[in-house]
């Protein structure tokens, strides 16, 4: 009664009450059918779309966790299970693919450095954790060194062999402080860095001869996810700053000789394959040293990664150096400051600053390129796998293998690059209307 | 010591001293790599020099099946192999960047639909692609995905012309007749008319405003002109068909299941950069332009012709010139699943038989080099070519 009676209730023109809208133009329908369903093409797009995912989902996750073997000690014992992944196969090797050959009791060294890692690492990253600046300076000034002991041991130098020796360099490094407090007290840049910088390396080197007392490790040793994290962090943490050298030289327009050998170098490097490279490091490298001088494979392939991508990397910075507009420099000549100090507080935090995601793109692809090694001989991660899949015992594993070696690289790779999105809007400081 | 002092801040003495300093490090370090190179190589009893190029090789540095280059075993020398290498690598990369450009754009394109099921596909293909090495997808493409295909016996027949299995794909192979050379002529001859035609259609539709079918009838002449040049001289082409005897395909072309491997692995990761670098041309182009064209009276395709494409184009040539030339360097991984690519046969094989590692790596580095050059000539060319026309 009360519905008929709304019917026929009439209202002047222009004073209807609104009315809900009709049930196709609201909520999830009124989305299905725009968003969806809007033009006959999108509608076939979509059903073909559905009917792609429903193919290819439900079996993956079935392969993947449904019907997997999550306990075996053969490959007999998968084929003996549901037909789904058979991830025991990882799981008796884990150590293998995470270690390599590192000798099994001294696993606590490799653990000991990631977690040293992690701990200086977190507050830099992680603005909200206090204590940036000091672990910042740990992480660059210290860490690389302890980490080094940690993984191989002692270095032995050959003029650091006896007590007297180490006298002499102890003597050396008081010398080169007494420089740098000299350097302070009549207010002297080049005096103080020069000081301490020679002290500080002369330390380095005394502290890795000692190597922490630890037994020494080849790096023939090093394998599986270590040696893949070892070659992408020291590539990434050498080549960024011999990158930005290059960058700056390649600028340098008023001294020639420097700016065409950057060039020569950039370019040079940019033209060829990371794998002519490495060959070249293993090949040529020991051709160039006097004899009996030497590197091992893995100090090769790390000198050919670092100078391959601290090209590419240059290119990058280059970039956000070329944004950076003329009146900056001339606000910072204007107020005094020499070449030095305006490229290190003006040009570079606003460049560097730009390239964020271009420095990150480089730095998944120096991940995803460690992988290389393999066609070089070292076991890095894929090669672990790659070996482990032609081994009797788990023959017809090759899925696992790859899959779980995609999944971590994937993990790295896909973090990294969000991590670089997030920094890049909080860094983000322009103003904006 | 004042003099010093100013001499020390005198911006031209600095900047000469510096550069002096840089010329005496560098010809220091090529002086103390020629010297410890000349002396390791005599201690090592290698010739240097290039004398070993015309040695004979004594290998196979191709499967049977793809031996175009025509190589012997017993006469063909080290020059040979690289011959064939660089054949083998351009014969990858070319293809490789042809379909990774069609597979680019289709799929930046998806990934701009406003259907969500779409552009989700999309991306997780983008994604998955860019965050997993390509080393890693070539081993599954070819260990999990092509050797997991059929025997040699039990091969995918495609209409008795094409044959795939998990060792290679047999393609028919036309034979060298007078055929090929009148279908040549007929296509050459239909390139030049094609080229006459664009500049035609060009200067007409600036002038005039009239469009021409300039697609269609390029097509139409690259297909007609050789097939007229065949009937009217009396010649067709012969194919040689493949055709299995005992346990093997013979005759044809066989390509190689490294090479499938590779190009499928090539395609798939450059393509999702690809999609990217279009992704981004597109989306540089501001709605306002589409706007203005709609305002015009244009069509939907005359918008993407004459608005959306062109301006697209500039932003995306020159990261697509970079994929191209990573699309190129990245063949060489092919030694891994042991595609006979330059880097396998010459800097693998060759160099480990000769010694020569100087040499090799010098050559194989510079044909590298030179073909990164010629691409990003040519990418130079066309981008200065669609780049905007300023006063």
């Amino acid at each position: 009664m009360n519905s008929v009676q709304k019917e026929t209730t009439t209202y002047p023109i222009g004073l209807h009450p609104d009315l809900p809208p009709p049930v196709s133009e609201r909520g999830l329908l009124k989305w299905l059918r725009k968003s969806l369903f809007n033009t006959w093409y999108n509608s076939i797009a979509t059903i073909l779309g559905l009917y792609f995912l429903w193919l290819v989902i439900p079996p993956t996750y079935d392969w993947l966790l449904g019907s997997a073997t999550w306990e075996a000690s053969s490959n007999k014992d998968c084929r003996a299970g549901a037909g789904g992944a058979c991830w025991g196969f990882i799981k008796a090797r884990f150590l293998l693919f995470m270690y390599g050959f590192y000798d099994a009791n001294s696993l606590w060294r490799p653990n000991l450095a990631g977690a040293l890692l992690i701990c200086f690492a977190t507050p830099v990253l992680i603005p909200k954790v206090p204590g940036t600046r000091f672990f910042a300076i740990s992480l660059i000034f210290f860490y690389p060194w302890l980490a080094l002991s940690l993984l191989v041991g002692p270095i032995e130098f050959s003029f650091l062999k006896t007590s007297s020796d180490l006298a002499i360099w102890a003597i050396l490094i008081l010398g080169f402080i007494a420089i740098g407090f000299w350097g302070i007290k009549i207010n002297d840049l080049v005096k103080r860095g020069f000081g301490f910088g020679l002290a500080y390396f002369a330390s380095a080197l005394i502290f890795l001869n000692w190597g922490l007392g630890l037994d020494s490790v080849e790096t023939t040793k090093f394998g599986g996810l270590l040696l893949t994290l070892v070659l992408a962090l020291t590539s990434i943490a050498a080549s960024l700053p011999l990158s930005i050298l290059l960058a700056l030289g390649r600028r340098a327009e008023s001294l020639p000789v420097v700016m065409y050998a950057c060039i020569t170098f950039i370019e040079l490097f940019r033209a060829v394959p990371l794998i002519t490279v490495l060959f070249m490091a293993q090949f040529m490298i020991p051709l160039f040293l006097p004899q009996g001088y030497s590197f091992d494979d893995v100090g090769m392939a790390l000198i050919g990664m670092i100078l391959f991508f601290s090209a590419y990397l240059a290119e990058v910075v280059r970039g956000g150096l070329q944004a950076i507009s003329k009146g900056q420099f001339e606000a910072a000549a204007s107020i005094g400051l020499n070449y030095y100090k305006s490229t290190r507080l003006i040009i570079l935090p606003q460049a560097l600053k730009i390239v964020i995601p271009g420095i990150v793109n480089t730095f998944i692809a120096i991940t995803k390129d460690t992988s290389l090694v393999m066609i070089i001989g070292l076991f890095d991660i894929l090669n672990i796998t790659k070996s482990s899949i032609t081994d009797a015992k788990w023959l017809g594993l090759e899925w696992e293998g790859y899959a779980f070696v995609g999944l971590l690289f994937w993990i790295l790779c896909f973090s990294m690059s969000r991590y670089s999105q997030w920094l890049e809007k909080r860094l983000d400081t322009d103003r904006r209307i | 010591m004042n003099q010093i002092a100013n001499l020390w801040y005198d911006k031209t003495f600095r900047r000469l001293l510096f550069q002096v300093l840089a010329v005496i490090g560098i010809a220091y370090f090529g002086y103390f790599v020629f010297d410890n190179t000349s002396t390791n190589l005599e201690r090592l009893n290698i010739q240097p020099g290039f004398e070993f190029m015309n040695e004979i090789a004594g290998f196979m540095p191709t499967t049977d099946g793809m031996n175009l280059t025509g190589f012997d075993l017993d006469s063909s020398t080290h020059k040979d192999v690289f011959i064939v290498g660089v054949f083998n690598t351009l014969l990858l990369a070319v293809v490789g960047i042809i379909l990774a450009t069609v597979l680019g754009f289709v799929m930046g394109i998806l990934r701009l639909s406003s259907n969500l099921i779409i552009s989700f596909v999309s991306s997780a293909y983008v994604e998955g692609m860019r965050n997993i090495p390509l080393l890693l997808w070539i081993l599954i493409w070819y260990f999990g995905v092509i050797l997991a295909g059929p025997g040699v016996r039990q091969s995918l027949n495609i209409f008795d012309t094409i044959f795939i299995n998990k060792r290679y794909i047999a393609l028919p192979q036309p034979l060298y007749t007078d055929a090929i050379t009148y279908a040549g002529a007929g296509v050459i001859l239909a390139l030049a008319l094609i080229f006459i035609l664009m500049k035609w259609a060009k200067k007409r539709l600036d002038n005039r405003g009239r469009d021409f079918p300039r697609f269609f009838t390029s097509l139409f002449l690259i297909l007609l002109l050789p097939y007229l040049f065949l009937t009217l001289s009396g010649n067709t082409i012969s194919w040689e068909f493949p055709h299995l005897k005992g346990f093997n395909y013979i005759n044809g072309i066989q390509l190689p299941a490294s090479y499938i491997a590779m190009l499928m692995a090539l395609v798939f990761y450059t393509g999702a950069y690809i999609a990217e670098v279009v992704r981004a041309g597109i989306l540089s182009v501001t709605s306002g332009q589409i706007d203005a064209a709609r305002s015009i009276g244009l069509k939907q395709s005359q918008i993407s012709r004459f608005v959306v494409i062109p301006q697209a184009l500039r932003v995306i040539i020159p990261p697509l010139t970079s994929q191209y030339l990573n699309l190129t360097k990245n063949t060489s991984l092919a030694i891994a699943i042991g595609y006979t690519d330059l880097v396998n046969v010459f800097t693998g094989i060759s160099l480990m038989q000769t010694g020569n590692a100087l040499e090799i790596i010098v050559l194989t580095m510079a044909f590298y080099a030179s073909v990164s050059l010629i691409i990003s000539m040519f990418m130079n060319w066309f981008n200065k070519k669609v780049a905007i026309v300023e006063r």
